[in-house]
Formats: C-alpha cells, sequence, structure tokens
C-alpha cells in the first residue's frame, strides 16, 4: 500500500480491533472524537467511548477511574490539551499510581498546519518522557501507529502515542515489525547516523536518497521507541557512523535529540563527531501549510541534507 | 436502606476519638502533618466506615465486592491511615512510622505502598474525576457479558513487557502492590458504589466542576460525594481567600442531589448519607459542616494547624484533651493506637 496516511487515522479502528480480540478497552475524549477519530469505537461500541466534554483535566480523571475498575483506557484531545492542559492529572494519577491509562492524543507536532502556534505541540515527547513509569512511542506511518496502540494495550501500566495529523507515506507493511524498546535500522550507511521518530522519519529517507547522490552514505534509524530507547542498535550505528543527526517535530529540548544526546554522553569516544539536531529551535510554531512549515523549520530532507553536508 | 438511624453512636463516639488520638500521635511522631484536616473529617469516616454505610471486609481490602472509598483530600492521610488501623488493614504499631522513609504510610496516600488506598492522591481536585470514571466502569461490569469477557482477556495481557522499561524504573518500583493486584477486578455486581471526600478548599479546582457535571450527565447514582467543610485553608478563611457561596447550591445547580449535615454528628451524618445512598436519580453529595482541628482546643477552627504537627508537649495535652490514659505521643499499651 503506498497511500498516504496520518497516523491519526489509525486510532479509532485500532480500538475497534483491541475490543474485537477481547481486550477491554475503553476510550475518554474531550469533545474531539472526530479529529482523534476516537468516534470510530462510538460508532461500533457506544458504551466504549466517553466523551466528557471540553475537559481535558476530567478527560485523564475519568480515564484513571475506569482503569481502576479494570478497563484499559485509552485518552484523547489534542497533544497540546491532552498531555499539557491535563499534565498534573497524567503525572500524579496517571504515573504515580501506575494506572493502565494509554495517552494517545493527536495533532502532535508542527504537521497541525493552518490552526498555528496555539495548537502545534512542540513539547509532549518531553513532557511524557521525563515521567517516571510512562512509556513513549511515536510511530511513523499509520501501520506503526496501530502497532503502537496495540503495544499500548497490551502491556499494563502508562503509555504516551504520539499521533499526527499529517498524512505520511508507508514505512512498514507489517506491525510485527515495530516494538517496544526497539528502534528499527530502515536504511543502513556508514557515514552518518540519521536517527529519526514520527513524520520525520520520511524526511529522513528522502534526505538519505538525496545524501546518497552527494556520495554520502546515511544510515535512517526509526526511533519508535523513545522510551525505553533501544540504546543497542543506536550505539552500534553512531560508533560505525561516527556521528548522529536527531531528527524529530518535536522542540530540540528534550525530545529524540536530548535521549540521544544523553545515551551518547553517557557512552564517550562513541560519537566521535558528535551530534547535530534537526528539530524546532525552541520557539513556537505559526500558520501555514505543512510542507511550508517542514521548510520554514528545518524539518524537510533538504534541511536535514544541509545539516550533513554541511 | 441501610440501618442509618439505628447506628451504634457510643461505638462510633469511641472510635473516633481512637481515631483522633491516632492522629495526634502519628503526625507528632513524624514531625509533621496535617491534623487540623484530618480532626474535621475525623466523624464522618467513623460514620461511613463504623456507621454500615460502607461495605468492606477487614480482612480483605481488595475484596472486588468492596465499596470504593477515595481519600482526595490526600493530606487528611493520617486520618485514612488511623481508620485503616481501627479497620484492622493496618498493625496499629505502624502508625508512628507516618511519612518517614521505607514506610508504607507516605506523606499522601500512595496505592502502590499501602493495600487499602484505592488511588494514590495528592493533588488536590482529581478525586473526584477518578471516582466518576471508576462509577463508570462499575456500571459497564455491572452491566453485563461486555465487562466480564474482558476482564478474563485482561488476565492474559503481557504484563511481563514491564521489564521492558529497564531496570532504574524497575528500582522506582519498591513498592508491595503491583500494578496487577491491585487493578485487576472481578465481575462485580450493581451495588457497589464509590465514595468520595473532597475539602472545601479543594472545590477551588475547576476540575472538580469539569467532573461535577459529567458525574451528573452521566446520572451517576452510584457516586456520593462527601465534603468536608471546615471552612479554612491553608491561607485561612475559605470566604476570604476566594469565596465558594453555597456549596449545596452549586451542586445542586450542577444536578446533583444535595444534602448538608453536622459533620461531627454521627446521628446526622448517617442520616445525610443514608439519604445520599438511596438517591438513585444521579450522583448525591453530602455537605457535613465540620470544625477545622475539631476535639482538641488549640487546633479548633485555626488554619495554623492546617499542615503542622503539634510538639510533644502540645501532643500531650492534646491527648489528655482526647481522654487518652497514657500521653506519649509515641503509643502505648493500653491505647491500642
Amino acid at each position: 500500500m503506498s497511500e498516504k496516511r496520518a497516523t491519526r487515522a489509525a486510532y479509532g479502528p485500532t480500538l475497534v480491533e483491541l475490543v474485537q480480540e477481547g481486550l477491554d478497552v475503553v476510550a475518554v475524549d474531550a469533545d474531539l472524537s472526530g479529529s482523534t477519530t476516537t468516534a470510530v469505537l462510538g460508532k461500533s461500541y457506544p458504551e466504549r467511548l466517553f466523551n466528557v466534554g471540553v475537559a481535558e483535566q476530567n478527560m485523564i480523571g475519568v480515564a484513571a477511574g475506569l482503569a481502576l475498575s479494570g478497563k484499559i483506557a485509552f485518552s484523547g484531545s489534542f497533544a497540546v490539551f491532552g498531555t499539557g492542559r491535563a499534565y498534573d492529572q497524567i503525572r500524579n494519577t496517571v504515573c504515580y499510581a501506575q494506572l493502565d491509562v494509554k495517552v494517545a492524543p493527536s495533532h502532535a507536532g508542527i504537521s497541525v498546519g493552518a490552526d498555528g502556534g496555539s495548537h502545534q505541540m512542540l513539547e509532549d515527547i518531553a513532557l511524557m518522557r521525563v515521567l517516571p513509569n510512562m512509556r513513549v512511542l511515536v510511530p511513523a506511518d499509520y501501520v506503526a501507529a496501530s502497532a503502537a496502540l496495540h503495544i499500548a494495550a497490551h502491556t499494563s501500566g502508562p503509555f504516551y502515542v504520539r499521533l499526527g495529523r499529517a498524512a505520511t507515506g508507508p514505512v512498514y507493511s507489517d506491525r510485527s515489525s515495530v516494538r517496544l524498546g526497539r528502534a528499527n535500522v530502515l536504511r543502513s550507511g556508514n557515514d552518518v547516523s540519521l536517527i529519526a521518530c514520527g513524520a520525520e522519519v520520511e524526511q529522513a529517507l528522502a534526505a538519505a536518497e538525496m545524501l546518497e547522490g552527494a556520495g554520502v552514505s546515511a544510515e535512517v534509524i526509526d526511533a519508535f521507541s523513545l522510551k525505553p530507547l533501544d540504546d543497542e542498535t543506536i550505539l552500534d550505528s553512531v560508533s560505525k557512523t561516527g556521528w548522529a543527526v536527531s531528527c524529530e517535530e518535536h522542540s530540540i529540548i528534550g525530545g529524540l535529540g536530548a535521549a540521544v544526546a544523553e545515551l551518547l554522553a553517557a557512552h564517550p569516544g562513541i560519537a566521535r563527531r558528535g551530534q547535530r539536531f534537526i528539530g524546532v529551535a525552541d520557539c513556537f510554531g505559526t500558520s501555514g501549510q505543512i510542507d511550508e512549515l517542514f521548510a520554514k523549520f528545518r524539518l524537510d530532507a533538504r534541511s536535514i541534507y544541509d545539516v550533513v553536508v554541511n | 436502606m441501610k440501618e442509618a438511624l439505628n447506628i451504634d453512636s457510643i461505638d462510633i463516639a469511641t472510635r473516633a476519638a481512637r481515631l483522633r488520638r491516632s492522629i495526634l500521635r502519628m503526625t507528632t511522631a513524624a514531625g509533621s502533618g496535617h491534623p487540623g484536616g484530618s480532626l474535621s473529617a475525623v466523624d464522618i469516616m467513623a460514620t461511613l466506615f463504623f456507621g454500615g454505610h460502607l461495605h468492606y471486609d477487614p480482612m480483605d481490602p481488595l475484596w472486588p465486592g468492596r465499596d470504593r472509598f477515595i481519600l482526595s483530600k490526600g493530606h487528611a492521610a493520617p486520618v485514612l491511615y488511623a481508620t485503616f488501623a481501627e479497620i484492622g488493614y493496618i498493625p496499629p504499631t505502624e502508625l508512628v512510622t507516618l511519612r518517614q522513609l521505607g514506610s508504607r504510610l507516605q506523606g499522601h496516600p500512595d496505592m502502590r505502598k499501602l493495600p487499602g488506598v484505592e488511588v494514590s492522591t495528592g493533588s488536590l481536585g482529581q478525586g473526584l474525576s477518578i471516582a466518576v470514571g471508576l462509577a463508570l466502569g462499575l456500571d459497564m461490569s455491572g452491566a453485563g457479558s461486555a465487562g466480564s469477557a474482558g476482564n478474563a482477556s485482561d488476565m492474559d495481557r503481557a504484563v511481563d513487557d514491564d521489564s521492558a522499561v529497564g531496570t532504574s524504573n524497575a528500582a522506582c518500583m519498591d513498592g508491595t502492590v503491583s500494578a496487577d493486584t491491585a487493578t485487576s477486578e472481578q465481575p462485580i455486581g450493581s451495588s457497589v458504589r464509590v465514595f468520595v471526600l473532597l475539602g472545601d478548599g479543594e472545590l477551588q479546582e475547576g476540575q472538580i466542576w469539569e467532573a461535577a457535571m459529567y458525574a451528573a450527565h452521566r446520572r451517576l447514582s452510584r457516586l456520593v460525594a462527601i465534603v468536608d467543610n471546615n471552612e479554612l485553608q491553608i491561607d485561612g478563611a475559605i470566604r476570604d481567600i476566594c469565596n465558594p457561596h453555597s456549596i449545596m447550591a452549586k451542586f445542586a445547580a450542577f444536578g446533583w442531589h444535595a444534602v448538608s449535615c453536622d459533620g461531627h454528628d454521627p446521628h446526622d451524618i448517617s442520616r445525610a448519607l443514608a439519604e445520599a445512598i438511596s438517591f438513585e436519580q444521579g450522583p448525591s453529595v453530602v455537605v457535613a459542616k465540620t470544625v477545622k482541628g475539631k476535639g482538641v482546643s488549640f487546633m479548633e477552627n485555626s488554619c495554623a494547624w492546617h499542615g503542622r504537627a503539634a510538639d510533644r508537649q502540645q501532643c500531650a495535652v492534646a491527648l489528655a484533651e482526647l481522654g487518652a490514659t497514657e500521653i506519649q505521643p509515641t503509643g502505648s499499651k493500653g491505647d491500642n493506637v
């Protein structure tokens, strides 16, 4: 299948699959069930979708209570509200108490597009990654998103699954290639390690093509599982290439780049040529079309190419 | 309808006095804690737990058929721990470990350390939402096959994958209650109720009203909230800090059945609880008028004792007022807690 699809489009249909598998899955959304696609669950199983209205803190609290009653509870809303506005609820109730709540809002990153900076969540990975007991998955395509939701449902405890609005090209054909705690080497190379997640995987793959034309052999790694991070795959790659370029649709502070930097700092001598960061440089987003925004904020394949060759 | 008006008020008063002495002893032993808002809630807790309103198994804090009690005002942890000792969930001698390194009795209740704590609390405003979700989940499980089928498959889930988080996380999980034990549920009937105790200062949290609106919208009749209306918060009187005006009228306007009572009279608390429990058209709230620091003369109606423990001398005075025969803060034989 070659059609482009948004990762969020996997949300509702995967929840339906999970219920059909026999899992006691419910979803709680905050007046965005159409955008997040949890409405798809509600259409098949109306009793399993709870729409609390525009009340994200209550959304997380209700999900926590449902988890306490034995359900596997997924939450919705947009990433900016579903993580930021409900942060204390996620910290103190979901993570501190290790509840079976899967925080999986949509519209993460700059690719929200025309809605602008208020809605473009660029800090969510940082916020979720720092929480004890939280696992963080950033799927690159529709198949990986479905896999992430399956992993979250089948593994007890808190998860953050980062879903986006942008339609991205297919990276995976099979859900089983995507696993908790594992990064995938999507393209082998010897000269630089492009370590990407989410929508940036597509850009990194395109950049690697361009780099090949310039005589640079780039290895592309999908760091789907940001936490736990696949230390071994990343260290193996960087020890071979000597340096890493982290690529994420997120602030350069606190996200994938930071996770890679923390890892490399703990293993001196591996990254002989250091690390470069592709990400949003500590600023808010702005309204625009997705491709315009990827170029403006230097997240596109050309920007990755430039960082490598310069 | 339970035996609301036939409660043994002498028994409840005896237990309440013991809870108060425990609160004093444990907070003084800890050198910190929240005696004021614990003491105000004592008679509510004693009547709820020992007046036949709340169903539980003293031998098994995780009995699936138990009514759920959530202490949303988590800083009143001492009254919860004292109640647990009174029930027999924990040994009375453990109370003086409050707030110490390695204790199950954390400064605020931690469900992963202490069985019987339904959910970890401490950040105000969250308990009502959790209670709403719990009531919704119980509605689903009580409704029939979907819930029980799901619960059966729940047992097959790959819990071992937790190890993938890594050793650093495992090291944090040194508690005694595994994530599985405390959350797995058997299919249960429709009679299980969810009680949640809120502070009145806590009502200033916006999330409370998000939850109140949704609880009424879903007509959650198994949900009973209780407000410990002691009229004081850390910085002063709630009417001076941010006046909630009529708590009764506010809940009623949100679609709740609201009942008021004297929060220190077991008969009146019992009457109000019975009325709240028997209301079947939606959620109920009992607004219990209380006195912060109730039972200790120098603590009553003083916000200075919200988050400060008595020293040993003050504790001895308080214990004498509370009828203790032994006034050592660390407890003794002769008074079982």
